[in-house]
């Protein structure tokens, strides 16, 4: 599976995993999706980018996308452990505006992350 | 410039292509002796070119995706993206930042991370004909 899903409280944290383009996305969105509507409760939709080999142009339409989704359900979403580069990309298109994105180098222990 | 090698490739518009065609467009410029990170930035560049052919120049139907890899003495790649699809009616307009014309999870930032990632960028485009896109990348990998 390209994503893998991990609810903790009211977090549904998103792993991806491998290359992001407009051939792999429609999966990754759908997984996304899925935990999105099977978890009415969910406070915060993280997606974790620390998996992702290469991402191009996709990836920030991926990631506008389930903040739409999210927003219109009122929920907020948060993009982790972005590469350098994909970083530059998310950036481009002010998506920053609207949730916040981390560097990869923001990375913080994986069991003392979001505990509430 | 000098040509010291080329490539010349064709595949179907098929999105499965899009992985293979920027692993085989780097794999071949390798041989300037480039940074991870300009490997990355050819990747992308040609990521985005070929998704555009997929997604919008043969939008609907599969056809040929034509790319054409130059290795240049001077430590430069050029890569020639061509297509016989729809073609672009306004260029310009397509290369706004965030415009797409298609709706869903499209960016809208294809051009906008080709010029970006890239030293020089061409786009040439008639409807009905197709559209070219060349873009050259400068290493300065191989300098160091």
């Amino acid at each position: 599976m390209p994503v893998i899903i991990k609810t903790r409280a009211n977090v549904i944290y998103a792993y991806l995993k491998g290359e992001i383009d407009h051939h792999t996305a429609p999966e990754m969105r759908s997984a996304i999706d899925d935990a999105i509507i099977m978890n009415e409760a969910f406070r915060v939709l993280v997606l974790d980018f620390s998996g992702v080999t290469f991402m191009d142009s996709s990836g920030v339409g991926l990631v506008m996308g389930r903040y739409r989704l999210a927003n219109s359900k009122g929920k907020n979403i948060r993009v982790d452990n972005l590469s350098e580069r994909d970083y530059r990309i998310m950036k481009m298109s002010g998506i920053e505006k609207l949730a916040p994105i981390n560097k990869i180098t923001e990375k913080k222990d994986e069991l003392t992350y979001e505990k509430d | 410039m000098k040509k010291i090698n080329e490539l010349k490739m064709t595949f179907d518009s098929r999105s499965v292509n899009e992985s293979f065609s920027r692993v085989a467009v780097v794999a071949f410029a390798t041989q300037l002796d480039m940074t991870v990170e300009e490997m990355g930035d050819i990747k992308t560049v040609v990521s985005e070119a070929v998704t555009n052919c997929i997604v919008h120049a043969y939008r609907n139907t599969i056809g040929k995706i034509y790319i054409t890899c130059t290795v240049f003495e001077e430590g430069v790649v050029r890569v020639k993206i061509r297509d016989k699809g729809c073609g672009i009616p306004d260029i310009e307009k397509a290369m706004e930042p965030l415009y797409t014309s298609l709706g869903g999870d499209r960016s809208g930032l294809g051009f906008s991370v080709m010029e970006s990632f890239s030293d020089k960028l061409l786009v040439r485009s008639r409807v009905g004909v197709g559209t070219t896109v060349t873009i050259d990348k400068k290493i300065k990998g191989k300098l160091i």
